[in-house]
């Protein structure tokens, strides 16, 4: 279970606050408008962020003094997901061992995420070579090689069209069974809240509220998420 | 290029004329500004329609404000500390630099307290020029990319014309000192003295030595500071453009002389001293890159847990080759043809090939001098461009 407890995130002025937990296999849609603070949350979690009051926890392990690299999570930026100087394969190694030295296993285990997210013979290629939702689905295949217990997704599919960014959550949602990852994905379209089948957590006034199933918070929205939906 | 060589050549075309020739190295820091630039901006720009005005307006001109201070400044500091060039003129009261005047005092005077505190003026002199132009330094924010490749369109027009002269103007200032060299060095090289040789082989340890420490040191604290910006860590990659390596030369002189004959200790102090010169100007090379590979990856490589020699590996060395690479080779260039400390400390065992230079041009035997100074910067270009293809291959 991830615990959000009672944490105070400072940026310079802003500040955001959130108190709510979410169990392991958990999908949330983290929702609000720009600035809300969606990413600073994600940055938070990821560790690039201390709080400066309250504790994030995963299996009541205070995760505070956890360095990014070793917290139980992946993270998907909203680009750079990928080395451009590393291959396909480079790129996706790293995710299971930062030195690189793949075994056999390893690269077999690569060549299977591969064949997965629809890369099949791209991994000789470099960042640069592939199209915007090749690069995706790369960034999504080391999620599912690193197959830790958290996802964190910092709207990687945005630049992607419609089409590409169904195809895309279809395969973060496979990603996510098979790896049984709590999925927390920043998002601003409430299209792909909905897509992802779970709850959403609207971010508005300094606050992450606790999520509410998303079905039922697009029914009938509160005030602020009413605004932000422009309704 | 070593400024004795280019001395030689200077005088071989121009009689007795000082000037400058840190014009390469300029107009290669000035170019790693442009390669730094991703393309993903200069598609953006071309699409937009900029014309030469408005790419120079919102591209290059944040470019050359984070590059151009430090190139004035690795320039002017050149030129202050430059002590080679006044040496081999031989300057006369008139064309005395405080540095030649340090020499003298500890070479000729043994006056060693007269030769600190003119150190002391040295340091207060480049001090100053050195906070000046670190003031104007702003970080140009572009951005990561993809390393794509976007060709910058040709120039037309009249631009062809100035860029063909502006190019031909600095080939031939270039070209015909080497030239010079070359042709006065070419008949000397049989009667070459054998202490040449030696002393080939000592500059080059000597070169190698401190490139590779200068190198590494410019490069952690490159990635210290890219991570957290500190004074502490600007100021010690900083502080050596204060002095010179007369400066730093006369100091080491007088720690080591109560207890040692200067004499032993020749080369290691001059690796050290090259090593400490060349810092500031690795560091200024490497730290604009380094900063932006850290805006763009360092969270990535972070949530990777990518650290220690697996991070050096993957992701610090083949994105940094390119500017490691040229770096290297600028440093070992640097420490090949300097003619700094080791006056102060070197014997006829010691002595690395400037420092032969010298002797024979003081000697006048102006021919082998040729002759050296040809093998001299035939060495120095190999070194810089050995290093500097060598990074780029790596980078490719």
């Amino acid at each position: 279970m991830l615990q959000l407890d009672r944490l105070t995130l400072a940026h310079g002025s802003f500040r955001l606050t959130a108190d709510w937990s979410a169990a392991a296999g958990d999908r949330i849609a983290i929702m609000g408008p720009s600035g809300a603070g969606k990413s600073t949350l994600l940055s938070a979690i990821a560790g690039f962020l201390q709080p400066t009051d309250g504790q994030i926890r995963w299996q009541g392990q205070d995760l505070g003094p956890v360095p990014g690299g070793q917290r139980p999570l992946t993270i998907l930026f909203q680009d750079q997901n990928l080395f451009p100087h590393l291959t396909v394969v480079q790129n996706l190694g790293l995710g299971l061992r930062p030195d690189l030295r793949l075994s056999r296993d390893e690269r077999l285990q690569i060549d299977a995420a591969l064949d997965r997210t629809g890369l099949a013979g791209l991994g000789p290629r470099r960042p640069a070579e592939l199209s915007g939702g090749q690069a995706s689905r790369a960034a999504l295949a080391r999620a599912l090689l690193r197959a830790r217990p958290i996802l964190l997704l910092d709207e990687p599919f945005a630049a992607l069209g419609p089409a590409l960014r169904q195809d895309m959550l279809a395969l973060l949602r496979e990603v996510a069974d098979d790896t049984g990852a709590l999925v927390l994905m920043v998002t601003h379209d409430p299209a792909d809240a909905l897509a992802l089948q779970g709850r959403t957590a609207f971010v508005a006034d300094g606050q992450v509220a606790a999520p509410v199933d998303t079905v039922q918070l697009l029914a009938d929205p509160p005030a602020a998420v009413r605004d932000y939906l422009g309704r | 290029m070593p400024a004795v060589v280019a001395v030689l050549g200077l005088i071989a075309v121009f009689g007795r004329t000082g000037i400058v020739n840190s014009l390469p190295l300029a107009v290669r820091m000035i170019l790693h500004g442009w390669l730094a630039i991703p393309a993903e901006r200069l598609r953006l720009a071309q699409s937009l329609g900029f014309g030469p005005s408005e790419t120079f307006r919102h591209l290059e001109r944040p470019m050359l404000r984070e590059v151009l201070p430090g190139v004035l400044l690795v320039i002017l500091l050149i030129c202050l500390t430059s002590f080679a060039v006044v040496l081999t003129l031989g300057g006369g009261p008139s064309a005395t630099t405080i540095e030649l005047a340090i020499y003298q005092a500890v070479r000729f005077d043994f006056d060693l307290a007269r030769a600190a505190g003119l150190a002391g003026v040295q340091v207060l002199i480049s001090a100053t020029v050195a906070v000046a132009a670190w003031g104007l330094v702003r970080p140009a924010g572009f951005g990561a990319g993809l390393d794509r490749t976007t060709p910058i369109a040709a120039p037309g027009g009249w631009r062809r014309v100035t860029d063909a002269l502006a190019l031909g103007l600095a080939t031939l200032f270039l070209v015909v000192p080497l030239g010079a060299v070359a042709l006065r060095g070419l008949p000397g090289l049989a009667d070459l003295p054998p202490s040449v040789l030696p002393a080939a082989g000592r500059s080059i340890l000597v070169a190698l030595m401190s490139a590779f420490l200068a190198t590494g040191a410019a490069l952690t604290l490159a990635l210290a500071a890219a991570t957290r910006p500190l004074l502490l860590i600007e100021a010690s990659a900083t502080l050596p453009l204060a002095t010179s390596g007369l400066v730093l030369g006369t100091g080491l002189f007088l720690i080591v002389q109560p207890f040692a004959p200067p004499m032993t200790v020749a080369l290691p102090v001059t690796i050290l001293v090259n090593t400490a010169l060349s810092l500031p100007f690795l560091y200024r090379i490497l730290s604009p890159e380094t900063r932006a590979m850290q805006a763009g990856y360092g969270r990535l490589a972070d949530s990777l847990g990518l650290q220690g020699w697996p991070r050096l590996r993957w992701l610090v060395l083949p994105r940094l080759a390119r500017p490691l690479g040229f770096g290297a080779g600028i440093a070992a260039a640097l420490s090949m043809g300097d003619l700094g400390a080791i006056t102060l400390f070197a014997g006829e065992r010691q002595a690395t090939l400037p420092l032969v230079i010298q002797q024979l041009t003081g000697a006048y035997r102006t021919e082998a001098a040729a002759a050296a100074s040809l093998i001299l910067v035939t060495l120095s270009f190999a070194l810089f461009w050995a290093c500097d293809a060598g990074g780029r291959r790596a980078a490719a």
